[in-house]
């Protein structure tokens, strides 16, 4: 039942401050505690565990009006170069 | 003229202006001077529209569709194209919406006039408004107060006569808790009755949008346009699959779940005089056992943590919003997350990487998605019984502002009579039913039914609130 706070935030892309890890620390483990109290209940057999299942299909055609171009969707990202979104270089030789 | 903000429904707005008592204009005008004076202390609307009077303008041309005219306000998670949208959250700060919500569409077609965005708990996570990244909203009964939440600004918004009617979202509750906060009347429809294309995500097992209205027949109307299938969403139910139910006769009472420890006395009491009215009404009341209820808290906020995690993945300063430059892409994943995300979020994003972690996966995630299914087998049994199930909203009144906002395990608990319903997909509403004695604060009735039985809420709640 421990709750690592820093492997956590690390696993959730997340910076935290040193208070925070301390804060989150202990309100997690209380809400972890809480939450465990199914552990009491008696499931005869798990299900499955994306629920009810049902075939959604769809014509296999394009939309015939896009919902928007790819410039307003690019429009919206911090920061473009050349109709490409930019982000640090992710790969070193 | 003047027009009397604190009187008018949609049905009654639409005869004024068929009449010609006032003109589509005059009506947002009304509205938007109220907003003007108002909001300042509400911070119901996080943002008013600048071209509300144009959108009036133009819905007052075609005045025969079922809300040509109707000014409403739109909760700041679901999109209008070309308008900001930011969830409560400086994550999408500056965020433009590229392209309509179904709701939104659906509603735009009907001839509605958006007013603006109203504030909400970031990411619909909290039961306040108090954890907004633009500050909390105040109920309008009582300033001192909170709104609920998470869709408080929409419940306040027409509380506080700032709206006619508008739209919220839930997912444990933040339709039917604010509204009951503030007396309106909020419904959350069937799972898959309404679309939740262009809604940002909280629980996507869980999330519906909703109406807030003063009346239930506005609430009707309201769910009658944004309610249908939609090919943009996979889980919006095929229209053969919506069965309405015949009328209403038998109303179910879990009294054993109800009588609770930690419930006010006086939403107690308030509740068995609801009873008392639906008696009186003609219904007949049974007593249903929903034995699987008491567990409904704890798998819901498991699954929710879960798919909130998930959902919340998105948010990562690649794509839209904020973004805070670090020296490698990890680092600008980090920055931007940490500082774009409040607290509450942060929690339980790192909550819900906690419940799908190889090893507590199969104790946490699992096992709550089985005693999910038995809490819907509950319902399923019960409703072979009666036709609708009988519950208070919220186990207290509206609390003070500040006052749970430093003990998140408290705030859940305030979900107790709301999550089991998200849980199992179907539809339930809060309806305004008394005030507290001494502080005059509102309490609800919230009546549940099974899967698109939608039509015996509006049925039953027309009669038990005139």
């Amino acid at each position: 039942m421990e709750f690592d706070v820093e492997k956590l935030a690390k696993l959730s892309r997340l910076s935290l401050t040193e208070e925070e890890k301390e804060e989150f620390a202990g309100e997690c483990a209380a809400i972890i505690a809480y939450v465990g109290e199914i552990e009491k209940v008696a499931v005869d057999e798990p299900v499955p565990e994306a629920g009810e299942l049902r075939n959604v299909m769809r014509a296999d055609v394009p939309y015939k009006a896009p919902l928007a171009t790819p410039e307003e969707l690019l429009q919206e990202a911090p920061k473009t170069k050349d109709g490409f979104i930019e982000v640090k270089q992710l790969f070193t030789e | 003229m003047k027009i009397d903000l604190s009187n008018l429904t949609i049905a009654k707005a639409r005869d004024g202006l068929k009449k010609g008592d006032f003109s589509a204009r005059e009506l947002t005008e009304a509205y938007l001077s109220h907003i003007a004076a108002e909001n300042a202390t509400l911070n119901a609307y996080l943002e008013v529209f600048d071209d509300a009077l144009a959108q009036a303008e133009t819905a007052g041309k075609a005045l025969d569709r079922p809300l040509a005219g109707i000014p409403l306000a739109m909760k700041d998670n679901i999109l209008i194209k070309g308008k900001h949208a930011t969830a409560g959250s400086k994550i999408l700060s500056g965020y433009a919406a590229t392209y309509d919500a179904t709701a939104t569409k659906r509603l735009r077609e009907a001839g509605a006039v958006f007013l603006g965005r109203t504030n909400m708990d970031e990411f619909a996570m909290g039961s306040s408004s108090e954890n907004s990244a633009y500050g909390a909203t105040k109920n309008p009964r009582d300033l001192s107060r909170v709104a609920g939440g998470s869709s408080g600004g929409s419940a306040a918004a027409v509380a506080g006569d700032l709206a006619l009617a508008s739209l919220g979202s839930d997912t444990g509750g933040s339709i039917r808790e604010p509204a009951s906060f503030c007396g309106v009347v909020g419904l959350k429809p069937t799972y898959g009755a309404v679309s939740r294309f262009g809604l940002i995500a909280l629980g996507s097992s869980l999330d519906q949008i909703g109406p807030f209205a003063k009346t239930v027949a506005d609430a009707e109307v309201l769910y009658s346009v944004i309610e249908g299938r939609d090919p943009l969403d996979s889980t919006s139910v095929p229209e053969e699959l919506r069965r309405a139910p015949g009328e209403p006769k038998r109303i179910g009472v879990p009294m054993e779940f109800v009588e609770r420890d930690g419930i006010d006395a006086e939403v107690f009491a308030d509740f068995k005089s609801s009873l008392e009215r639906l008696k009186s009404l003609g219904y007949s009341l049974h007593d249903v056992k929903l034995p699987n209820l008491g567990y409904a808290l704890a798998v819901y906020y498991i699954i929710m943590f879960a798919e909130a995690s998930t959902n919340l993945a998105r948010f990562d300063g690649v794509r839209y919003g904020l973004r805070k430059e670090g020296d490698s892409v990890l680092s600008m994943y980090e920055l931007t997350r940490g500082e774009g995300f409040g607290k509450e979020v942060r929690r339980r994003i790192m909550l819900g990487t906690y419940v799908l972690s190889s090893g507590y996966y199969d104790a946490y995630y699992r096992k709550a998605a089985s005693v999910r299914a038995l809490i819907a087998n509950d319902f399923k049994e019960a409703f072979k019984d009666v036709d609708v199930i009988a519950m208070p909203t919220a186990p207290a009144p509206a609390f003070r502002l500040g006052e749970k906002s430093n003990d998140p395990l408290a705030m859940y608990l305030a979900d107790i009579f709301t999550v089991p319903m998200n849980l199992a997909g179907v539809p339930a509403i809060s309806i305004p039913s008394g005030t507290t004695k001494e502080e005059n604060l509102p309490l609800s009735l919230q009546l549940i039914a099974p899967h698109f039985g939608e039509s015996s809420l509006f049925n039953i709640g027309k009669r038990f609130e005139t």
